[in-house]
């Protein structure tokens, strides 16, 4: 069964930092994968090579075994891969609908025979349906009742929460979440955790780059671990947090040889 | 329809048939400063349009203004038309305008927010010597129109109201784009292009567009002042002040806000209008001009409008809070103070 | 032909010399405080109205003068970032800064023309009448000072960007506010100097300018769109970048003057800057960022 996301070999410097090594990591469809390592070992920028937003050096991604490399961003998204980033981005001055309606709209459009070109633009924003689905997410995140304020009124917790909201309206196959739990408190974390269980039940596959150890382990099915932009080993929580090398991954292999990892 | 609709509507109707009613006051300073003011509304809801809506602050405004104060001039001139139909050039100007805004704008927005800025400054400039060296546009000397033969009384009436349904023209117009899908890809641009790019927002198509709109919007106006002032000169045709005074307007009402610009050009036009009548030391009006952008940018940066809306939502909220507070003035907590210091009134005696 | 093409090619490397001077400071400005100071034109118009004052009523030699118009001119710098820049907050910060720049100039034209009106001035000098000869050709004095005191000052900003302490500050200022503040540096105080040196240098270039052409305040028009284009074609924020772009688009401009028509020499400037952002949006030396806000 060929994987949903694959990349193979992507390499990507920046100056004289190699940031990935000839990277490849597989995504089985309906997971929850996690994506783990050090400070630097280039997961956020595994996340932007698969995304589009940058180009890579050599290698390549595929999804479904269609080759998506270098494809700009809105056409990665446009294929059904969604991203949110660890620094979360929402248009502020918007209010949170609106910003769900920005994120629909090509989805509106790409409904249309043709490709919708000659489309009415001054259309009201977000059609009935649109409106609907996104108070739907809404209520699933549980920012419902914020729906009519701006985004740069909400808290940090909140605006991931719209961040994961308005990447779900477009219903993307794969969802790629950079850092989810960062910076929230814990009870939001439960929250979270269990709404990506609940979207991968629907059927949603999801790649998380996470720091949080104890998130990423009672979440995920499959953990791979970066290392110096290289996928060192990859399997079930259980056999990663016995390995041996994810350990030297973290804490460098000038550790003295009788500390054994926690069984 | 709920009450504050009602009365939005009602206030609005109240001020066009104010507005409609100035020209039968007989008073031509009146209708000529009207004029201006009516013009000043227009050209700074177009310029909203595009700068207020995506965050581009174009300061090139005035090349669609003289590009179509310069097409009605050399047409008119050269068929020596006189009389009423003059006004039908205008849509004409407006359409050259437009055209000029599509290669303008392909270049210029291909960039970043601040260097976009200082390419319409410099194309700006590219215009104004290109309208002082040219022969067909007469040159420094510029160009004037063949006698109109109309009463001098009632001259600036027809200008007066071609400018009102201009200035009302572009207030549909942003309202409809405002809360259409392209104002809010516009929007969305002002707040995260590369977010907005990312999530499929055909980000130059829909800035070009915006662009284009209110390039033809100024463009007509340009036209219309073209034959109001009698005469069509570079460097009035191509002012950089008309670029600051419509940017001063629309950040004193609010940039980027739907109502902000009509309220700035409200506000200042009438005063300018007058001065500019008053005050024969141009050089004065300058230092003033300065200096009162200066104050907005400094003390008011959102505009009025932005700043008001605040202040009300602040007060309602501060109301709400009163009315969440027990009669005796003291906030609900009680036990855990208990101890530490004085509660207020209950305290020591 | 060819004494044609030397002396445009001579007025050009000098001229573009003395711009340069002015574009450096401009773009030392964008890239420590990420604004566009507008005002740097009529800045350059007002060094030249103060020399020339010295000039014509006290009789000071030009050169003597700049160590009272720069020092003069640095405090303006710093008081005008402190009072109308530093102010700003917010996510528009460029481009209200942009706009409270343009302010401070048009109240800087306005007042100038209150006090000295609109009459051309030229500051008098000697050095501008007497020449030196160079292979047949005659240079005057000015072009070669104004040069030289041009390569002068560049240098010295030069050291001190990469030799003190306060250069190291600037240059981390440049690449991150935040991660300059961290490491504490004044961020502040580096932005405010950063300013005064930037607006110090338009004395000299004022000077020079003043000496060599006639000038009222409408001139800071003229100024601020070339030194804008020049910083542009180098790559906003390179110094390297707005020498070079300097005197190769003076050399250009005077070339044109020369061999076509002087009223279009200005012209081809900016055409040459449209073309520039048609093909290399980032300029000569400009770094191609992401489209950041």
């Amino acid at each position: 069964m060929t994987a949903l996301l694959r990349t193979d070999g992507v390499s990507k410097a920046f100056g004289g930092v190699q940031a990935l090594d000839g990277c490849s990591i597989e995504v089985a469809r309906g997971s929850i994968a996690g994506l783990i390592g050090p400070n630097g070992s280039g997961k956020t920028t595994l996340f932007n090579m698969i995304t589009g937003y940058g180009r890579v050096d050599s290698g390549d991604v595929y999804l479904n075994d269609t080759k998506i490399t270098n494809l700009a961003p809105d056409k990665v998204f446009a294929l059904g891969i969604g991203r949110t980033f660890q620094l979360t981005r929402v248009f502020s001055r918007l209010t949170v609908m609106e910003n769900m309606i920005v994120a629909a709209h090509h989805k509106e459009r790409a409904g249309r025979p043709g490709g919708g070109r000659v489309r009415n633009p001054f259309a009201r924003a977000g059609g009935p349906a649109t409106r609907r689905r996104a108070m739907e997410l809404l209520e699933f995140t549980g920012i419902a009742r914020l729906a009519g304020d701006r985004a740069e009124t909400l808290s940090y917790g909140q605006r991931k929460l719209l961040e994961l909201s308005y990447v779900l309206i477009a219903d993307p196959e794969i969802i790629l979440l950079d850092e989810p739990a960062g910076g929230v408190n814990p009870t939001l974390i439960g929250t979270i955790a269990d709404r990506i269980r609940e979207l991968n039940r629907q059927g949603t596959t999801f790649l998380i780059v996470e720091h949080n150890m104890e998130f990423v382990m009672g979440l995920c099915d499959q953990v791979t671990v970066l290392d110096y932009g290289n996928a060192v080993v990859s399997g079930p929580p259980d056999v990663i947090r016995n390995d041996r090398r994810v350990l030297d991954a973290y804490l460098g292999t000038a550790e003295a040889d009788d500390d054994s990892p926690a069984a | 329809m709920n009450p504050a609709a009602v009365a939005r509507t009602a206030g609005v109707v109240a001020l066009l048939a104010v507005a409609a009613a100035v020209p039968l006051a007989s008073n031509v300073t009146l209708t000529h400063v009207g004029v201006f003011v009516l013009m000043y509304v227009g050209a700074t809801l177009a310029w909203n349009i595009f700068s207020g809506y995506t965050g581009y602050i174009s300061l090139g405004a005035a090349v669609f203004f003289g590009c179509g104060m310069y097409t009605v001039a050399i047409i008119t001139k050269h068929l020596n038309l006189t009389g009423g139909v003059v006004f039908a050039l205008f849509p004409v100007g407006a359409v050259v305008a437009g055209l000029v805004a599509v290669p303008f704008g392909l270049i210029a927005l291909r960039v970043r927010r601040h260097t976009f800025v200082v390419v319409t400054i410099a194309i700006f400039f590219i215009f104004q010597l290109m309208a002082s060296n040219f022969s067909f546009t007469g040159g420094s000397a510029g160009i004037l129109p063949p006698f109109l033969n109309w009463d001098p009384n009632t001259f600036d009436e027809p200008f007066y109201y071609t400018a009102l349904l201009v200035a009302v023209a572009a207030g549909v117009l942003a309202w409809l784009i405002w809360g259409s899908r392209f104002g809010l890809q516009l929007r969305a641009i002002r707040d995260d292009e590369d977010r907005a790019r990312g999530l499929g927002v055909r980000a130059m198509r829909v800035k070009l567009a915006a662009f284009v709109i209110s390039a033809v919007i100024i463009g007509f106006l340009g036209g219309l002042y073209f034959y109001f002032q009698q005469e069509a000169l570079p460097e009035f045709a191509f002012n950089p002040f008309f670029d600051l005074t419509i940017a001063l307007m629309a950040f004193i009402g609010g940039f980027g806000t739907l109502w902000g610009p009509v309220l700035g050009a409200l506000l200042l036009e009438p005063y300018l209008g007058y001065a500019q009548l008053q005050i024969s030391n141009s050089y004065l009006a300058e230092v003033v001009l300065g200096a009162v952008f200066l104050a907005v940018i400094l003390f008011l940066p959102r505009g009025i409008l932005p700043t008001v809306g605040e202040m009300i939502t602040k007060w309602r909220a501060a109301r709400a809070r009163r009315a969440a507070t027990p009669a005796d003035g003291h906030p609900p907590e009680v036990a855990a103070a208990a101890g530490s210091g004085a509660t207020g009134g209950g305290g020591v005696r | 032909m060819g004494s044609r093409l030397f002396q445009a090619l001579v007025d050009g490397v000098l001229g573009g010399g003395v711009y340069g001077l002015m574009a450096v400071g401009l773009t030392l400005i964008f890239g420590v405080l990420d604004i566009i100071n507008i005002a740097q034109g009529i800045l350059v118009v007002l060094g030249s109205y103060l020399s020339f004052v010295l000039a014509t009523h006290l009789h000071i030699n030009v050169f003597l003068g700049l160590l009272i118009t720069i020092p003069a001119m640095f405090i303006l710098g710093i008081a005008i970032q402190w009072f109308f820049i530093r102010p700003l907050r917010g996510r528009e910060r460029t481009s209200m800064s942009l706009l409270a720049s343009y302010s401070v100039a048009i109240i800087i034209e306005g007042v100038l023309y209150q006090v000295f009106g609109s009459n051309f001035k030229q500051i008098p000098t000697s050095y501008f009448n007497s020449t030196v000869q160079v292979f047949g050709y005659y240079i005057p004095y000015i072009y070669l000072l104004g040069f030289a005191l041009a390569v002068l000052f560049v240098v010295a900003i030069y050291l001190l960007l990469y030799r003190t302490q306060f250069g190291r500050s600037v240059r981390a200022t440049m690449q991150d506010h935040t991660a300059a503040r961290l490491v504490g540096i004044d961020v502040n105080r580096v932005a405010a100097v950063t300013f005064g040196i930037g607006v110090a240098v338009t004395a000299a270039g004022g000077m020079v300018y003043g000496s060599i052409n006639a000038f009222n305040p409408n001139s800071g028009y003229d100024l601020i769109s070339r030194l804008l284009a020049i910083i542009i074609l180098g790559g906003m924020g390179s110094i390297a970048g707005a020498l070079a772009a300097s005197v190769i688009m003076i050399t250009l401009e005077s070339m044109v003057d020369v061999f076509w028509n002087p009223s279009w020499s200005v012209v081809v400037f900016y055409a040459v800057l449209v073309l520039v952002l048609v093909f290399r949006p980032q300029g000569l030396f400009g770094r191609r960022e992401a489209r950041a806000q």
